[in-house]
């Protein structure tokens, strides 16, 4: 958004050359602040780290999946999958370990069932060329089905876990939960590597114009692949998780959370066309949908409202951003 | 003067936010004359344009249509007016059929229910044969781009237009498409039709028009009749300083020499046609020239490993090379610039940084896989000070720079990887005179400091002035090469045509070489 005013001395200071979004991390910051305050006078429950906590928490896994769908996006892809994906992961992993499988190998053949997933539509994109809506709506409702025929539709119990296991999902260090703690790690590492990393440049150059990632002699269609591979990826690692966290694997889990998480990168600057978005901006998007459900709980507002309103914050966020990008060109 | 205008433009004042396109500017069109509209980009031209067809609306002025003030309050009101503005960018309905597209504004004003097919093709053909035989069933995604611009000028037409604006309109035009364009330009003028021609191109501005009006900086220069005006005397208009040379000088006879940089033998990118062979020697500017779809482009992006090989093979500096990706001909410094800056060349939401590092991220890369950010800049700076790209820092977003200065970082991102050989399509389409001059001028210097330039152009003068030698192409084969002391626009036309071979010729030449 401010293209024009950055780095007269570049590369000190400079963010990555990729980076136009600051502005819109600072305005969601702000927003949020805002709210914050507003919050801890409006209830005394908002500004205590039991209420901060359950806040993280509930966006912790979400966040993990959120980071593949940001680079999806970023890459001119979209994933309508994801929470079919999460959620078979847990039924993979779950069924293998109920049948005498330990929980650790089983988690991996999960992550891999949904890196498979992952390769299969990354198949279709690249090599079919079909495009990354209809392939992942496909393979959403077939993953799904999936879930079912494996659970037979009934919730699989994993009270049996090890407590090991368990406390990935339930454990903590002190007062900060594990999952609190992968979340970040996992967020500040890709956030990292977009970047910085050589590898996720191409991710840039590939959604932002593809015939000239071509032209510069980028395998824009390997690049595609890949981050489609990822984003299965980081959704099966999510599915992990919430099984240890849950102790449960049910076949209905995970059922619309993908239009949570593309209005998290969305409302955080990642663009439907390619090209833009961060990890962090999606982060934020993430954050201000949960402090909000948040307020709206504490608030005593109606269930029935809250997704109104978390549509309406999508589509005031959208607009704005249309509105910037007019007006610069 | 003012007895015979049909549009009158006085004193007209637009901005844009911070950004004032246009100021108090002056502009006279005369009934039944072809006025050319000059400036470079940025002078405001389409500014003037757009606010005439009722696109946007100006802060200050009048606007007299054959007498009367009127106010353009949108482009139907300009439509109504008998305003039609044929775009610089061919805007039309790819699935829909001529028909279709050309009397869309009809369409859309029918109050009947159901579409009147017959009646369409019928009215639509009647318009379209005007201009050129097209069968007005055909879908428009199935024509060439030339003729999909003469559905843009007939669509204009069908609104009984008394003033026809057309911004640019040979700009991906071949010469013998212009030529017919401008056959039809002058049927418009001889029918009544008041023409406003944008172009950049002097020799088509002279050969066609009566009068130029030159625009800078958002302000009116000066309106000169054609006859009593020289093309030197309207681009120092244009650029408000002198250009003392258009184009740089050619490689001296006595420093020319029979080192070839790059050897292409017998190659071929089509099953069953026949091989292309031709030599790039050191220190000069071979141009390329033939019509459009004559297969330039297919040829040397077959060189460049852009499309797989039928045949041939590829030799640089004496050595063969395999080249079978764009990623081998990268490491064997031969780089190629394509044509369409915007659909294929630059990432226009990035940096131009990273721009400029897209061709080769290894050399810029750690060995943990990270970017060295460090030597991205410095890398970025070397090659946009060496080359004048006019920007506020290495962050700036392509898309907020010039035509020129765009085309400008994406021949650095080339130069980026220390090439033996460029091969540019069309590096100056779309790009203003003074950016234009620049280029060529770098062109010559690399060709002097021994780097091997291929240039393709559609543009016959910048051809023949940039070129040392030049490569005529015409279906897909190699029918002439042309010294420097034989070029001529005609000489060109004639092999382009087919209309002439001299290839055996050429081919003797190169085995001396």
């Amino acid at each position: 958004m401010d293209a024009e005013i950055k780095a007269s001395a570049p590369g000190l200071g400079g963010r990555n050359g990729l980076r136009l979004g600051s502005m819109r991390e600072a305005g969601l910051i702000a927003i949020m602040l805002a709210l914050c305050i507003a919050m801890t006078f409006a209830s005394p429950h908002f500004l205590t780290w039991g209420n901060f906590r359950a806040m993280l928490m509930s966006f912790s896994i979400e966040g993990i999946v959120v980071v593949g769908m940001t680079i999806l996006l970023i890459v001119g892809g979209i994933d309508l999958s994801v929470g079919s994906v999460v959620c078979f992961s847990m039924v993979v992993s779950g069924a293998l370990f109920l049948m005498g499988l330990d929980p650790w190998t089983a988690s991996l053949i999960g992550i891999g069932a949904s890196a498979l997933i992952g390769a299969v539509m990354g198949f279709f994109v690249t090599v079919i060329g079909l495009n990354h809506f209809i392939t992942s709506l496909a393979a959403m409702v077939i993953v799904r089905g999936l879930c079912l025929v494996i659970t037979k539709g009934t919730p699989l119990s994993l009270f049996t876990l090890p407590p090991g296991f368990k406390a990935i999902g339930q454990g903590s260090f002190g007062n900060v939960p594990y999952v609190i703690v992968i979340f970040v790690v996992v967020v500040a590492i890709f956030d990292f590597l977009l970047r910085r990393a050589t590898a996720f440049r191409k991710v840039f150059y590939t959604g932002s114009n593809e015939k000239a990632a071509q032209f510069s002699g980028i395998k824009t269609k390997q690049v595609k692949f890949w981050v489609t591979v990822l984003c299965s990826t980081l959704a099966g690692f999510a599915g992990i998780i919430y099984m240890s966290r849950f102790g449960a694997a049910t076949p209905t889990f995970g059922a619309g959370m993908e239009l949570n998480i593309i209005a998290a990168a969305v409302i955080g600057g990642a663009s439907l066309n390619g090209g833009s978005g961060t990890i962090f901006g999606a982060i934020l998007g993430m954050a201000l949908l949960s402090v909000v459900t948040s307020s709206l709980i504490l608030l005593d507002v109606s269930v029935y409202w809250q997704d109104m309103i978390k549509g309406c914050i999508l589509l005031a966020a959208v607009s704005i951003d249309h509105f910037l990008h007019r007006r610069k060109s | 003067m003012t007895a015979a205008a049909i549009l009158e433009i006085r004193d007209i004042s637009k901005s844009f936010g911070a950004i004032k396109a246009l100021t108090g500017v002056d502009f006279t069109l005369q009934r039944g004359e072809i006025h050319a509209l000059c400036g470079e980009n940025g002078a405001g031209k389409s500014t003037l344009m757009n606010i005439i067809a009722g696109i946007a609306q100006p802060d200050e002025g009048a606007i007299r249509l054959e007498g009367k003030y009127v106010t353009i309050t949108s482009p139907s009101a300009a439509q109504r007016l008998g305003i039609g503005l044929v775009h610089q960018e061919i805007a039309l309905c790819q699935d829909a059929t001529v028909a279709e597209n050309i009397l869309m504004a009809a369409v859309n004003n029918r109050r009947a229910p159901l579409m009147n097919f017959r009646r369409l093709y019928a009215d639509a053909q009647r318009i379209m044969d005007l201009l050129a035989p097209i069968p007005v069933e055909t879908p428009v995604a199935d024509l060439s781009i030339s003729n999909q611009q003469l559905v843009e000028i007939a669509k204009a037409l069908t609104l009984e237009c008394r003033v026809l604006m057309l911004d640019e309109p040979t700009a991906a035009l071949t010469e013998t498409e212009a030529q017919r364009l401008f056959a039809i330009v002058r049927d418009l003028k001889a029918r009544g039709i008041s023409i406003i021609y944008i172009s950049h191109r002097m020799a088509e501005i002279f050969s066609l028009c009566d009068r130029v009006t030159v625009f800078r900086d958002g302000r009116y220069v000066a309106t000169d009749s054609i006859a009593s005006v020289t093309p030197n005397d309207v681009v120092r208009k244009m650029v408000g300083r002198e250009i003392t040379q258009l184009y740089p000088q050619k490689l001296s006879p006595e420093r020319r020499t029979d080192r070839p940089v790059l050897s292409v033998e017998n190659l071929s990118y089509r099953q069953g046609s026949a091989g292309v062979s031709f030599t790039l020697r050191a220190g000069e500017i071979l141009g390329v020239g033939g019509l459009i779809g004559a297969g330039r482009s297919e040829m040397v992006q077959t060189v460049c490993g852009l499309r797989p090989k039928v045949s041939g093979s590829v030799e640089l500096n004496g050595e063969p090379v395999s080249i079978r990706t764009y990623s081998d001909a990268v490491r064997a410094g031969l780089v190629y610039l394509s044509e369409d800056r915007k659909a294929s060349g630059l990432f226009l939401d990035l940096s131009v940084a990273s721009n400029i590092s897209a061709l080769d991220l290894r050399k810029l890369t750690t060995p943990l896989g990270l970017l060295d950010r460090r030597a991205e800049a410095k890398q970025a700076t070397d090659l946009v000070v060496r080359h004048g790209v006019r920007m506020s820092g290495l962050e700036t977003q392509v898309s907020t720079l010039s035509g020129g200065n765009q085309q400008k970082v994406a021949i650095a991102r080339l130069l980026s990887v220390g090439p033996k050989v460029v091969i540019l399509d069309e590096p100056t389409r779309g790009v203003d005179v003074g950016a234009k001059v620049e280029i060529h001028r770098l062109l010559r210097d690399l060709a002097e400091r021994g780097i091997g330039v291929i240039v393709i152009s559609s543009e016959l003068p910048e051809l023949i002035g940039l070129s040392d030698r030049v490569l005529v192409i015409h279906e897909g084969a190699i029918v002439g090469e042309l010294g420097a002391d034989e070029l001529t626009e005609e000489a060109i036309m004639l092999l382009a045509s087919g209309l002439r071979q001299q290839r055996s010729n050429a081919r003797q030449v190169q085995n001396v070489a």
